[in-house]
């Protein structure tokens, strides 16, 4: 540690007025996970009243309420923040820099969600209820027929985006001018390279959300009528907007991801990252498609059949770098030297589970074939692979990765192995049979549903129990880890673990790199 | 408690017993739905291939590469043959799959030739069907979820079609290319029916087309499946699909009804006319917000309400323009002159709200002139 340095502040000031990145990181972190816990309880609502047919539990508005916060509280308040978190705590580490290049801004973007968010739970508690017209608002669902909360909802989605765009550009700036000597682009870590990408998707679709939500607040306060025909407007053009932001944001989510597994399903092969370059291009070319598809969401909105076709085609080619990253990760392990520690069986259920999202994907981008999936439960199941199997089980690989490094002390094997068991047998037991309803018919954001759907329902909600209670292990195991974990002190915490955030001390001091390492060969050579 | 034990019983023991659950698209009965599911098998199959050849050689390396078995890991790191391969040979395979997905979708487009036109539009929470092939009385009708709220609310055992019946479905005739023109009144619905495989979104201001011609008769159901707000799950579709002969004796009748519709809306109906006609209404179109006693709900209770209880002008004009900004929609375009006169009549004197008031058809047809 450089002992001349001060070590953090004490008291609540710490972390008020922080601009140090790994205390941004670990409030990222504990934040998402906050968050990560409320939208899944609303889950939780979801599935005890989906358990049986008939309305049981909770009224139809109510429950168009839990869906709708459920996936808005999921997307921008667990699963975007997380890894905002991670990039904070590891971009500077991995690439040599002593802190991000706009700390100050930093702390301002971290301290701007909560109240967002609070603001947007609060709407519960209002007149009329919260936003009952799902994560997607579409016009004039979520217009003219809104709950007067809509107008929370809105400013709440504004400061979100703020939030995120501050923290792209910060990633931006840190990875282009604060990498150490030597540390060419082709030479940075695959999860620095995902952020980087990352970032400059966001830069380009957050500002399109707040378009679409300011052009929503004009709608409803001021008169105008983009989204409503009766006053020339198009409700269709919401959807375009919505997903030109909104398709892009599902690879914000899962690029990082990407990132994650690529860090360490090497380190537990005790190989190098097979193809490393193609790794660079396949995750750059999958950031271009996703700005030329968004229109396969809206295949049933009557487009013409030019349109149709075009996106269909573009869709289907985004299977081509996917499957790119896929044989890379697999062929990284072929032949290595394999153990199977938690963050590992965490990357092999990604891989697993992901891969099969990836094939309900390429399925629901022939567009003939959509007309008969669009808008049902094979839907739900296909995004709850890419997204909770995706990018849920790479982050909880990373948490258990990084951990013994963040906090010096290492979690309970045992623990976390049965975590890992837990929630792979309850995700698959919730999302699998839910492929089964859809295709025989069950549309999504229903409260009740006919009768032939009931038993994979009950299925589905138990399942959900399951993978819910196993997070509350998740948070037992982290806590009693940094409470009272066996002490580790090697540097590289892991055998095979390559990079430059394994050469700092353990645990990782509050200040490191403030003098640049040298950056010793590069990456994809041992 | 119990419960829960025993449905996680039941759960060990489903796969066993689980027959009858539907696992996969239905081909449904017209020929597009079986291009399409067709399209989709052979899709499935594709990824199933790949997916065991990727899976195979993870779970070899799993179990052949492992550290506990003493295996040392190799070096290799990039191979431009091997990189080359798996980016040119998944493209190919998504070119042959792109030669039945365009020609199955060219003919989801093909709209023309049509032998009979049905206007769709959707409402908050029902379907409005209206023929459009008509010279005469033009036949039009809305169609509500038939499905009581004591069956939905657990007081009541559910039916064989839960949640998938109405009080009076769409109409069809077989081997006959039906054009449905779609759109809606309020927010975006979307009308699906997997057994003819339709869907298409329904937007107001907007109208999609699309078609079927169903081979076989039978009753084929559906559901909206674009988030339409609170009742969204309760708007469901029935299709029968009859003769050709039955259809024409079907549309015959329903034109003759029309027409009586309009002479009775001539006519000075008696108090009970007015009142059993009014509590059909009632239930069919106010009774989900307001209450089977008129109690309230999601709207205003009717019993003792200031409206129903003041100005009948007023109360009709609230009934046909709705309340901007509520679930109240305008039931002006909804309800004939008949139905708005025995509603009105109805919510006057029943839930105890006796005014005596009377409103006859032909005070409704005054008002929307006026």
């Amino acid at each position: 540690m450089g002992d001349h340095h001060h070590g953090p502040a004490t008291g609540v000031t710490r972390w008020l007025f922080t601009t140090n990145h790994k205390d941004i990181g670990t409030m990222y972190l504990w934040f998402s996970f906050a968050m990560f816990l409320l939208g899944g309880f609303f889950a939780m609502v979801i599935r005890a009243e989906l358990f049986q047919p008939g309305m049981q539990l909770v009224e139809p508005g109510f429950f168009n309420q839990m869906t709708t916060l459920h996936g808005l509280i999921m997307v921008f308040g667990a699963i975007m923040p997380s890894f905002v978190g991670l990039a904070n705590w590891l971009i500077p580490m991995m690439i040599g820099a002593p802190d991000m290049a706009l700390p100050r801004m930093n702390n301002w973007s971290f301290w701007i969600l909560p109240p967002a968010f609070l603001m947007l739970a609060s709407t519960l508690f209002m007149e009329g209820g919260a936003p009952a017209f799902g994560w997607t608002f579409y016009a004039p669902l979520s217009t003219t027929y809104a709950a007067p909360s809509v107008t929370f909802f809105i400013f709440a989605i504004h400061i979100l985006g703020v939030s995120s765009i501050m923290g792209s550009i910060n990633i931006i700036a840190t990875v282009m001018n604060m990498r150490a000597p030597g540390m060419t682009y082709m030479k940075m870590p695959m999860f620095v390279w995902t952020w980087l990408i990352t970032a400059f998707l966001l830069v380009a679709v957050m500002p399109v959300l707040a378009g679409a939500v300011t052009m929503m607040l004009m709608d409803i306060h001021f008169g105008t009528s983009f989204f409503s025909a009766a006053g020339g407007g198009d409700p269709v053009l919401f959807q375009h907007i919505f997903w030109f932001f909104g398709h892009p944001e599902v690879y914000i989510i899962i690029l990082p991801a990407f990132g994650v597994v690529s860090q360490i399903i090497p380190a537990f092969s005790r190989k190098p990252l097979f193809g490393y370059a193609s790794m660079v291009y396949a995750t750059a070319s999958i950031a271009f498609l996703s700005f030329i598809v968004w229109a396969h969401h809206m295949y049933t909105v009557g487009m013409p059949l030019a349109g149709e076709l075009f996106f269909m085609y573009a869709t289907m080619l985004i299977a081509v770098p996917t499957g790119v990253k896929v044989f890379n990760w697999i062929t990284t392990m072929w032949r290595g030297s394999l153990t199977f520690e938690t963050p590992m069986l965490f990357c092999i259920g990604f891989l697993v589970l992901f891969t099969l999202g990836g094939f309900t994907g390429l399925m629901l981008s022939i567009a003939p074939a959509d007309f008969q999936y669009h808008d049902t439960y094979f839907v739900v199941a296909h995004f709850h692979y890419v997204m909770v199997a995706g990018a849920v089980f790479s982050m909880t690989a990373a948490i258990y990765y990084w951990l013994p490094k963040w906090c010096g002390r290492m979690y309970s094997e045992s623990m976390g192995k049965t975590h890992f068991w837990i929630s792979f047998i309850g995700f698959n037991i919730t999302f699998f049979p839910q492929h089964f309803v859809g295709l025989a018919g069950m549309p999504r954001r229903i409260p009740d549903y006919a009768l032939q759907f009931a038993d994979f329902n009950m299925m589905s909600s138990i399942g959900a129990f399951i993978y819910g209670a196993s997070q509350l292990l998740f948070l037992y195991n982290v806590v009693a880890t940094i409470v009272a974990g066996k002490p580790v002190s090697e540097e590289k915490v892991w055998d095979g673990a390559e990079g430059l955030e394994w050469t700092v001390a353990t645990p990782a001091p509050y200040h490191t790199f403030e003098e640049p390492p040298a950056v010793p060969k590069p990456v994809g050579t041992f | 408690m119990g419960r829960v034990f025993s449905a996680a019983a039941w759960f060990l023991v489903a796969p066993l017993a689980g027959a009858g659950n539907q696992i996969n698209m239905s081909p449904g009965v017209t020929e597009m739905g079986g291009n399409i599911f067709e399209l989709h098998m052979l899709i499935m199959w594709i990824c199933v291939g790949i997916g065991v050849l990727v899976f195979g050689a993870m779970f070899y390396s799993i179990y052949a590469h492992r550290k506990s078995k003493g295996h040392q890991a190799s070096q290799f790191h990039e191979s431009t043959q091997v990189e080359v391969a798996w980016t040119v040979v998944p493209f190919l395979i998504l070119i042959a799959m792109a030669f039945p997905a365009t020609s199955t979708l060219l003919d989801v487009y093909d709209n023309d030739e049509s032998e009979l036109d049905i206007l769709i539009t959707g409402h908050q929470w029902k379907w409005k069907y209206e023929y459009l092939d008509d010279s005469g009385e033009t036949v039009v009708f809305f169609s509500n979820l038939a499905t009581p709220q004591e069956e939905i609310y657990n007081t009541q055992g559910k039916g064989e079609n839960y949640l998938l019946e109405v009080d009076e479905p769409l109409v069809i005739p077989t081997h006959t290319k039906v054009r449905f023109l779609i759109t809606a009144n309020d927010v975006i619905h979307s009308w699906w029916v997997p057994e003819i495989a339709v869907k298409r979104d329904a937007i107001p201001g907007f109208i999609n087309e699309a078609w079927t011609r169903v081979p076989e008769e039978g009753i084929y159901r559906g559901q909206c499946t674009e988030l339409c707000g609170a009742y969204h799950g309760f708007m469901p579709i029935e299709v029968h699909a009859v003769s050709r002969d039955e259809f024409d004796s079907w549309i015959a009748a329903k034109r003759g009804i029309a027409a009586a519709q309009t002479e009775l809306a001539m006519q000075t109906l008696s108090v009970d006319e007015l009142m059993d006609e009014g509590k059909r209404v009632y239930d069919s179109a106010c009774l989900v917000c307001h209450g089977a006693g008129g109690e309230g709900g999601v709207g205003n209770a009717i019993a003792g309400s200031p409206v129903v209880l003041g100005d009948i002008a007023a109360h009709m004009a609230l009934v046909a323009d709705g309340v901007s900004g509520t679930a109240m929609q305008a039931f002006g375009d909804q309800l004939t002159a008949v139905d708005m006169a025995a509603v009105l009549t109805y919510q006057r004197n029943a839930f105890g709200n006796n005014t005596g008031d009377v409103v006859q058809p032909g005070d409704v047809a005054g008002t929307k002139n006026g």
